[in-house]
């Protein structure tokens, strides 16, 4: 078998999910690449659409950031960020995005905000922070809006947590069924979490996050071990089909050559 | 409207206590100005702007500013902005007052304001905490459908200040590439100062008006400041200059690096010519380095009628 890193692993997870998708609004770093990888595999006719305004995006190089010139050359449209928040967002025209978490719950509620605080009760740990992050960006009203979200980080107690300690972007609430819908949320939250050990879904009626598939060589145990809360498996829990050797050939010799995102192996 | 110095727009236009917006969303960010300003130790500024970036973390290491309202704090693509988080964990070198949205609120913000009206609705913050720390973030019901959303007052800051890749000399400018929300913080602020990378005859701005996104109208001082971006990118004049970006992590986790770098970079020289000169002495392949090539569009017919 060909040997691959976490992070190509997160990678072709991440493009599989992609397949038959049409527009899907990109994050840098690994979601970008799993992007592009999607649209070279699963997805040739998919709309790559960055936060910054960019849509239809055909970048020349790994972007550095969400607003790398490179996005811009070669790209379909290019609107300012009222167009791309009200019109495309707001007005329904995202299927997937694709967001990250410093700490997610069990029911895919997201904090990318601030991390405990010296003073006790809610206000107290936002204003007097221990770790402050770096807050919502558009990933709040991504969160409602885009038909399906699906979330790339890694496995780690600190991030599968049973309470978050602020939420950024809500996903399915508290689990009850038609909440989202209840407050006029129009996108469906969370679909997928994608991490280095395993994969989650969610249960349709319920909003809870279950262990999908694992990764080559990681048990349920393992995983459990990472999770703050007693986490649900799949009846027949999958193994995590590894990347192809086509996969790795794309991710390394067109999409990363230089291994900025996908070589730093654990 | 004036074209001016930077030095001469600065004075005339950015005070003490100012609410102050200097937008670009990841690009067009104009360190230009903001070094400027820390040269001329403005003080309490309110900081506006949805991406703080590199820019504002240096003017708050600076001590510039006593609160900050934003929607994403980080250097992007490469990490954290260790300057904000010290101001706002412990308090160094001041504490930092922080008002804070997501993207859609301050896009909706400054759309208020520069529509002049009282709030602006969307649809986001449901099932949120943004509204349990931020009371400018409301919810209403619609008078018509009895739809609930959310909706933000206006902004209006005191001075704006937008880069830009030209502008004839009445201030008409022109912005391709990401448009971010220059447009909205120009109708919105009290102030404008555009910096462009060239001032260029107004036959070639009538040649495309289309692809004029401010109104010379606005513009209270135009300054002629090339590379005033730096290390933020102008489309097709520079690329960003990742390298510093990089840099500044390594730098910015320091507060003794991060005040040295701002007394030899900021402090140490006179004006965004002097520190161009330093800079390619240090690094003599910088604008070979940095230098996009050419991406030309196609030309238009807009036809003659009459």
């Amino acid at each position: 078998m060909t040997e691959y890193t976490p992070a190509e692993m997160m990678i072709t997870s991440s493009a599989r999910a992609l397949a038959g998708e049409r527009v899907v609004f990109v994050g840098v770093g690994l979601p970008n690449i799993a992007c592009n990888l999607a649209r070279h595999t699963v997805a040739p006719d998919l709309e790559l659409v960055y936060e910054s305004g960019v849509f239809g995006s055909r970048p020349a190089r790994l972007p550095l950031s969400i607003g790398d010139p490179t996005l811009v050359s070669g790209a379909t449209l290019v609107c300012g960020m009222p167009d791309l928040f009200m019109y495309y967002l707001q007005g329904g025209r995202i299927e997937v995005a694709f967001l990250g978490a410093a700490q997610i719950d069990r029911f895919g509620n997201i904090n990318t905000t601030v991390i405990g605080g010296r003073s006790p009760g809610f206000v107290g740990r936002y204003e007097q922070p221990k770790v402050r992050l770096p807050g919502s960006g558009g990933a709040c009203e991504i969160a409602i809006h885009a038909q399906k979200v699906f979330v790339i980080m890694r496995l780690s107690p600190r991030g599968f947590v049973d309470q978050i300690d602020f939420c950024t972007s809500a996903g399915h609430l508290d689990g009850e069924p038609g909440g989202r819908a209840a407050l006029g949320m129009p996108g469906a939250g969370p679909q997928l979490v994608v991490t280095d050990k395993a994969i989650f879904r969610f249960a349709r009626d319920t909003g809870e996050m279950y262990l999908s598939s694992v990764h080559p060589g990681i048990t349920a145990e393992e995983v459990q071990a990472q999770v703050g809360w007693p986490l649900k498996v799949a009846d027949g829990l999958k193994t995590t089909v590894p990347p192809t050797v086509e996969e790795l050939r794309l991710i390394r010799e067109e999409l990363d050559p230089e291994g900025a995102y996908t070589g730093k192996g654990e | 409207m004036k074209i001016a110095t930077l030095h001469d727009a600065i004075a005339d236009h950015v005070h003490d206590g100012d609410m102050l917006a200097i937008e670009g969303f990841t690009a067009f960010i104009c360190f230009a100005a903001a070094h400027e300003i820390i040269r001329q130790g403005r003080r309490d500024l309110v900081l506006v702007r949805m991406t703080p970036d590199l820019i504002y973390d240096q003017m708050i290491a600076a001590g510039c500013a006593r609160k900050m309202v934003f929607s994403y704090l980080g250097n992007p693509g490469v990490g954290s902005l260790h300057c904000v988080r010290r101001a706002v964990e412990k308090g160094i070198p001041r504490p930092l007052e922080v008002e804070e949205y997501s993207h859609f609120g301050m896009v909706s913000r400054y759309m208020a304001g520069a529509a002049d009206l009282p709030f602006f609705p969307l649809r986001s913050y449901m099932g949120a905490d943004q509204p349990k720390v931020n009371p400018h973030i409301q919810f209403v019901e619609s008078p018509f459908e009895g739809d609930v959303v959310a909706v933000v007052p206006p902004l209006n800051p005191d001075v704006a200040i937008i880069h830009a890749q030209r502008a004839d000399p009445s201030g008409d400018t022109q912005i391709w590439g990401l448009l971010g929300v220059q447009k909205e913080v120009a109708f919105a602020a009290k102030r404008v100062i555009v910096v462009v990378e060239e001032i260029v005859d107004e036959s070639v701005i009538r040649s495309d008006p289309n692809r004029t996104v401010i109104p010379g109208l606005l513009v209270d001082a135009l300054v002629h400041e090339p590379w005033g971006a730096h290390p933020s990118y102008a489309q097709g004049y520079y690329d960003r200059d990742n390298q510093f970006y990089l840099e500044w992590d390594r730098i910015s986790r320091d507060e003794a690096e991060t005040q040295a770098w701002l007394d030899e970079w900021v402090y140490g020289v006179e004006d965004r010519a002097s520190y161009l000169r330093k800079l390619e002495g240090q690094d003599p392949t910088l604008q070979q380095r940095l230098a996009p090539g050419e991406a030309l569009s196609q030309p238009v017919n807009y036809g003659i009628y009459g």
